[in-house]
């Protein structure tokens, strides 16, 4: 698949050479079964191919941002949950790291571990969604896209039930507070998660069992949606998407923060650059997260769970002036939180990064050149999360 | 009946045969959600009636009572045309099918050339769908549809006369007394390779993951019947599982030696729906299975592998035949 040359006016339908084709002008979104959410691409097609691709965002734009500089520092971490709302854990840990560093307020050790198997559990529970959707898109809700959907629905559950019994939450969970976290293993807690990444680890072997020799997954993966080394740079796509393009970047080893230094895992890297490299990457990245945190349950300190006291007010944490940048290796890749704070109780500014949208930009990149059954396969591949694209 | 008219005979049989189909074809579809359910780790419909029994006919009164909706700048006349001209061939090709000895419509001479005819017309059908609706979806379907079934009717044709070839007639009773002796699905090689060949061409003549890209519905949320509610909506659906399941009758037929089997010969119908249901099993297996193919690839599947792949069974065939003589059991 090449792209064409460049077409700046794509949208433009005209009569094309002596076969006659015209262009097509296809919506694809806000509703529509594969959109990922409210993802809106406006496809400028001849015949089946895709000659142009406009996103549209900001159908779920909610004012985050803006909900960050009216709510305390206390209060803003469970709703930071809901900008990426598929890796709830990941985006509260970025808030009050930003928050940590600014006001420089040290977590205790096990807090710190805490953090890190939260973080990891939920980095499987959301490519367990991605395994799911992206499969969807491919092999529709009638078909075998549907029962691997079923499947890996069935594991992201057992790590959900995990989270429920940690911190009575589903979805969105409010275990990060500033300082450490909010809950303490419950009894009985640390042996239900062993014996679950245990049965993960083999069900992932599932997965890979109906996928990695099927020929007609390849043939949908292979060679589709190439994002090249440079272009991967250019555009600052992170996480899983950079690594199968063949840069080998990985905050958790290059940057580390929470104590990721303790733990040792491996950093998939994959140079193909397609949906294939992408989907390979995931697959190792979903073991190596079970590693981390059976590392971590082994080696997990004793002491305490927060280096504060419990806040009477909402109001009471208050942080110096100055800025910080906290940044995490989200399941999507890097997510940062930009803060900055004027002595008070409420940041005067607060600014994501939500990996989603850096990620969701190289699709006009890509995307033309190909069919509009790659588009979904492409637009899957790269996992985005719409909460987090728009905030 | 001795008697009736032979005109009323026709359409008493016709009619029960139609009768029977519809009853088989609803439940059917349960059969299928449940197979898949089990597949997919759920327990599949369970609520309406004992073991969720009565969930098709639940399904089929929904279905009426559905607001019928055509839209506004769809071409109203072909719109509402093409659900009955798509189930005609789907429903008719039945008409030759014998479900035992004698029992049938008509056990016609050429009967296979006169099920395979009728069931690649219902592309006409199909297209008239998409191309009506006035929807670039269903337009993009319709397009495939066309591309793709008349990629599929080729091989899947060519795989039909593997066993056509061995029992050295068209007529549908004849192959099933040719296998008498040996089911053609065991005659070596010829008939596995043949019989591998038109369920994958089957599949695909029936637009079913993974060669669904008609209805490709994360792309294409339903293709050409994107627009169709309420009973038409039906009528397609009901018309695919015809489609369907009579492909698998005649899969059944050709390989599987329809009504031959142990016991007295009235539960011949019995065996010939027994054997259909597992071919249909066997590709809602398929379907649930694997992911969909994209557009190129099932054009260059069908014509670069399955083609060659039946042109070459087929002339073995022959050469078999004219060397050993025609099976005939």
């Amino acid at each position: 698949m090449s792209t064409n040359a460049p077409d700046n006016n794509v949208r433009s339908v005209r009569t094309m050479d002596y076969t006659g084709s015209e262009r097509l002008t296809m919506n694809m979104g806000p509703q529509h079964p594969s959109a990922h959410g409210v993802f809106r691409a406006i496809l400028t097609l001849e015949g089946e191919r895709v000659v142009g691709v406009d996103s549209v965002i900001g159908y779920l734009h909610r004012c985050h941002e803006k909900l960050g500089e009216s709510l305390t520092y206390v209060q803003y971490p469970t709703i930071a949950s809901k900008t990426d709302y598929v890796a709830a854990m990941t985006s509260e840990l970025a808030y009050v790291m930003a928050v940590e560093q600014l006001a420089k307020i040290d977590v205790p050790k096990r807090a710190q571990y805490l953090r890190v198997m939260m973080a990891e559990l939920q980095r499987v529970a959301s490519h367990c969604v991605w395994l799911g959707t992206w499969c969807l898109d491919m092999g529709g809700a009638l078909g075998g896209g549907s029962t691997v959907f079923l499947y890996t629905i069935r594991e992201r559950e057992m790590v959900l039930d995990l989270f429920e019994s940690l911190t009575g939450a589903r979805l969105l969970y409010g275990f990060h507070q500033i300082g450490g976290v909010r809950y303490d293993l419950p009894e009985g807690w640390a042996a239900q998660c062993r014996s679950t990444i245990d049965l993960i680890d083999k069900r992932i072997g599932e997965y890979e069992g109906m996928l990695a020799d099927n020929a007609f997954f390849h043939l949908r993966t292979k060679g589709v949606g190439v994002i090249s080394r440079d272009l991967a740079q250019d555009v600052g796509i992170g996480g899983p998407l950079l690594r199968g393009s063949g840069i080998n970047f990985d905050l958790r080893r290059d940057y580390p923060y929470s104590s990721y230094e303790d733990f040792t895992f491996k950093v998939p890297v994959e140079t193909a650059g397609d949906c294939h490299a992408r989907y390979l990457v995931r697959m190792v990245e979903f073991r190596e997260s079970l590693k981390i945190v059976r590392q971590a349950l082994d080696g997990l300190p004793e002491g305490p769970i927060s280096s504060r006291p419990g806040v009477k007010s909402v109001a009471q944490v208050r942080v110096p002036k100055g800025e910080s940048y906290a940044r995490v290796e989200g399941p999507r890749g890097e997510v940062g939180c930009y803060l900055i704070g004027d002595g008070g109780a409420k940041p005067y500014r607060m600014k994501w990064r939500g990996a989603s949208f850096s990620n969701l930009s190289v699709l006009p990149h890509i995307i033309p050149g190909h069919t509009v059954s790659d588009v979904v396969a492409i637009v899957g591949s790269t996992d985005p999360v719409f909460g987090e694209v728009d905030r | 009946m001795s008697g009736l008219s032979p005109a009323l005979q026709g359409l008493i049989q016709g009619g029960a045969v139609l009768g029977l189909l519809i009853g088989v074809l609803t439940y059917v579809t349960l059969l299928e959600r449940k197979f898949a359910a089990r597949i997919q780790n759920r327990i599949g419909p369970r609520r309406v009636g004992p073991r969720g029994l009565l969930q098709p006919i639940a399904d089929a009164v929904k279905l009426m009572i559905k607001e019928d909706l055509v839209p506004a700048d769809a071409d109203r006349r072909i719109f509402n045309l093409a659900p009955l001209v798509f189930m005609v061939p789907c429903f008719m090709i039945y008409a030759s099918i014998p479900f035992a000895p004698g029992i049938g419509v008509a056990d016609l001479n050429i009967g296979i050339l006169f099920f395979l005819a009728v069931s690649s017309m219902e592309i006409v059908g199909l297209f008239m769908a998409g191309w009506a609706s006035n929807n670039k979806y269903s337009l993009l379907s319709a397009m495939r549809a066309v591309n793709q079934i008349i990629s599929y009717d080729l091989p899947y044709i060519l795989a039909a006369m593997v066993p056509v070839i061995l029992a050295g007639s068209l007529k549908m009773s004849d192959i099933v007394a040719a296998q008498s002796g040996l089911w053609f699905v065991f005659y070596p090689v010829l008939g596995q390779l043949g019989f591998i060949v038109f369920i994958i061409a089957s599949v695909a003549a029936e637009n079913r993951t993974p060669f669904d890209i008609l209805e490709a519905e994360s792309e294409l949320i339903a293709g050409f019947r994107v627009e169709y509610s309420g009973m038409k909506f039906a009528l397609i659906q009901l018309s695919e599982y015809a489609h369907v399941v009579g492909t698998s009758f005649l899969g059944a037929l050709l390989f599987l030696g329809a009504w031959l089997g142990p016991g007295p010969a009235w539960l011949g119908p019995v065996w010939f729906l027994i054997k259909a249901l597992i071919v249909f099993i066997v590709i809602t297996w398929v379907r649930w299975s694997f992911i969909r193919v994209r557009v190129d690839q099932i054009l260059q599947i069908s014509w670069k592998l399955l083609l060659p792949v039946t042109v070459l069974l087929v002339m073995a065939t022959a050469i078999t035949v004219v060397m050993t003589g025609a099976s005939g059991g």
